[in-house]
């Protein structure tokens, strides 16, 4: 989405400051940590980011379905004017289905393995809409249809084991779909699919989404998925939204520097056999004792002193949001990144071959 | 295949493994036997790498168990330096078994979580000697510190004190310890975060450059296969589709399932072409009964009777690139 065209309508999901912490031990395990985004109708969000980032406890916050009993959430989750935090389950549930629905990760675990398909597409349909039975069956007839599974009368009455994984993540999607809700969330929902079956998946929930002009939110590890399938992406780290900006401009031009580790870390297929990756050293720092300053200075190939006292608020600059005292393609950055790699830094060296390599084929 | 035939086997010195006309059949219900891989030929060089992709159940691991004959092929032969694997005995197989070492997927489950890292990279040379344990810890010490791992530290820590990572950079120092030949690397760095499978894969290419190690790597991701191998060969449903030198492989895919694959892998690239339209495709058809003629014709657009009828076989599309296709994208011979 270009941020122009959705200046004047409102938002229909408005995430701020959000907060979810978890009491482990006395200590806050803050998995969600002060995050705030907005998701308009028929437009996509992607959420990117590594395990152990937030990305999974966010869309689950943000519903209002994290189950653990020593989690808090704080902020505010406006969903069309009203406010969903401090909400009971039992109010939720007038949201849940019909105004807003979830596809997970696993589709192997997330149907009942000994309820036939027929029952558990509409359950909650009968429960919502007080329909027949005769009149539920056929409405997941429809259902199976819209997601493109042949012969959806006859797989009515199967199991979950009697199909792929691909079709079992259709009749996820069905689920849904069926309260035709206005916001969907997919977390990882093609991660444990074959590629030609992701690529379907993905599809079919591209063209739902347009037909029925939902706001979707794709949270996703793979910067490949939400490169061509989302209007505005955010990358989280640790906990924090790190960097915001719509799709292109975000891809054109990184600001953050995990970001832009991130992207150079994936080997590609452009690029020619035994291409040097540029690994991002270290791993994710621990959520219970977040270091003082922004979470990726150890890791981040272009550290300075202030960025490890001072943490780094999210800024913005022409609707593109970032969280760095050195964005990419400042001179200062460039000045930082040129003294780390003289001091031998370890986590620059990524970055001194890379700009090795380029210089190289500048000559 | 997705035919048969052996025209892109090569010969030479060089030639570590050389696998022909391998066959892995399973008991299935009813006497049926599921045909996991069925016919595939290929060979490996000293010092290359071999990719092996394809989608699941297309026999990929299977493929690279039966190197090892964990189970032996139901038919084929598997030749390690030109010894001829599939006829040896239990106890000899035994023998030749530290040649050939293997990663697999789940670097966590692949570790005892009981025993300390130092015992579990010892274990190999409790078998094969030396066994005086101040011996086998300079040995472990030494290939503990070329994979990352501190070892003053995992000589008393056990898994579950380590990430993802870690584990399997363990469970690479456990095969190393043997100095094999060769290493079958399983979807080694599937289970990882990208920031991680990127150290992972940059410490394989630099162990091959260190120990002389030829690699077979099996894994889904295109682009992580294109990225560590020298050559790819293509599967599907149990028959091998295409071989060819990876950049080649990635230029120009001849066979119609290698297209199929690269359309549908995302790019990290907004600028990049998705076909919009597909919602449905065909699904994998059952390797207990597959298709005849070529096993990719159900779910193959240029699909015709000649499909149906006779199996293709190996064709030469260029150097190193050869196909199994009675229709390919690009033209044969050249």
């Amino acid at each position: 989405m270009s941020s122009s065209a959705v200046s004047d309508s409102r938002p229909l999901l408005s995430v701020r400051d959000l907060r979810t912490h978890f009491d482990v031990g006395g200590h806050a395990v803050k998995a969600v940590d002060g995050v705030s985004f907005d998701v308009y109708e028929g437009k996509t969000l992607g959420i990117v980011g590594e395990s152990g980032c937030g990305k999974t406890v966010l869309s689950r916050s943000i519903m209002g379905i994290t189950t653990a009993s020593n989690a808090s959430t704080s902020g505010s989750v406006n969903y069309a004017g009203t406010e969903l935090v401090g909400k009971s389950k039992r109010a939720l549930r007038a949201f849940w289905g019909e105004e807003m629905a979830m596809v997970f990760q696993d589709p192997m675990t997330s149907l009942n393995p000994v309820v036939r398909i027929g029952r558990q597409l509409t359950e909650h349909l009968r429960a919502h809409k007080k329909l027949s039975k005769s009149e539920a069956n056929e409405l997941a007839v429809q259902l199976l249809t819209w997601v493109r599974i042949p012969e959806p009368k006859e797989r009515l009455s199967n199991f979950p084991h009697q199909m792929s994984g691909g079709m079992r993540q259709r009749v996820c999607i069905a689920i849904a779909l069926a309260c035709s809700p206005k916001l969907l969330f997919a977390d990882e929902p093609t991660t444990a699919l074959d590629v030609t079956v992701q690529h379907q998946i993905l599809n079919l929930l591209a063209q739902q989404q347009q037909e029925r002009q939902m706001g979707m939110v794709l949270v996703t590890h793979d910067l490949g998925v939400v490169a061509t399938r989302t209007d505005d992406i955010a990358v989280m780290y640790a906990g924090k939204i790190v960097e915001k900006a719509s799709t292109s401009a975000l891809f054109s031009r990184m600001r953050h520097p995990y970001t832009q580790s991130l992207f150079w870390s994936i080997p590609k297929t452009s690029e020619p056999k035994h291409t040097r990756l540029s690994a991002i050293v270290g791993r994710p720092p621990n959520l219970a004792a977040l270091p003082s300053g922004c979470s990726f200075a150890d890791r981040c190939p272009y550290v300075q002193p202030i960025c490890r006292e001072v943490e780094p608020k999210l800024q913005t600059i022409d609707s593109h949001s970032f969280a760095c005292h050195l964005p990419v393609g400042s001179t200062e950055a460039e000045a930082a990144l040129s003294a780390n790699i003289s001091a031998g830094l370890p986590q620059s060296e990524g970055a001194a071959a890379r700009r090795e390599a380029q210089q190289g084929s500048l000559t | 295949m997705a035919g048969s035939g052996t025209a892109h086997l090569r010969n030479g010195d060089d030639i570590v493994i050389r696998v022909e006309d391998l066959t892995v059949e399973f008991p299935a219900k009813g006497g049926n036997s599921v045909h996991a891989v069925s016919g595939i030929s290929f060979d490996v060089r000293r010092g290359e790498t071999l990719g092996l992709v394809g989608e699941s159940g297309c026999g990929k691991s299977t493929t690279g168990r039966a190197l090892l004959q964990l189970p032996a092929p139901t038919g084929g032969s598997v030749q390690l330096d030109g010894e001829e694997l599939t006829h040896l005995s239990r106890s000899e197989m035994t023998a030749r078994r530290t040649d050939i070492q293997m990663i697999f997927q789940d670097p966590i489950s692949s570790l005892n979580p009981r025993r300390t890292i130092g015992k579990i990279v010892a274990e190999p040379l409790d078998v094969w000697g030396p066994t005086a344990s101040d011996e086998q810890w300079v040995l472990v010490a030494s290939i503990l510190d070329a994979v990352g791992i501190d070892p003053e530290s995992a000589k008393y820590k056990r898994p579950h004190e380590y990430s993802g990572g870690q584990c399997q950079r363990i469970s690479i120092a456990r095969a190393l310890v043997m100095e094999p030949k060769v290493i079958i690397c399983d979807e080694p760095v599937s289970a990882l975060d990208v920031s991680v499978q990127a150290q992972i894969l940059n410490m394989l290419e630099d162990l091959k450059a260190k120990y002389g190690l030829t690699l077979v790597f099996i894994a889904h991701d295109l682009a992580v296969v294109k990225n560590i191998s020298d050559r790819v060969a293509v599967m599907y449903l149990g028959k091998m589709c295409e071989i060819s030198d990876s950049d080649d492989l990635y230029a120009t895919p001849a066979h119609p399932y290698t297209q199929l694959l690269m359309d549908s892998h995302p790019e990290p690239d907004p600028e990049a072409i998705i076909d919009e339209t597909v919602v449905l495709g065909g699904e994998i058809p059952s390797p207990i009964f597959p298709p005849s003629g070529c096993r990719f014709r159900t779910r193959c657009e240029f699909a015709d009777e000649r499909c149906a009828n006779e199996e293709p076989k190996m064709v030469k599309i260029s150097d190193d690139h050869y196909v199994a296709c009675h229709h390919p994208l690009t033209e044969v011979g050249k």
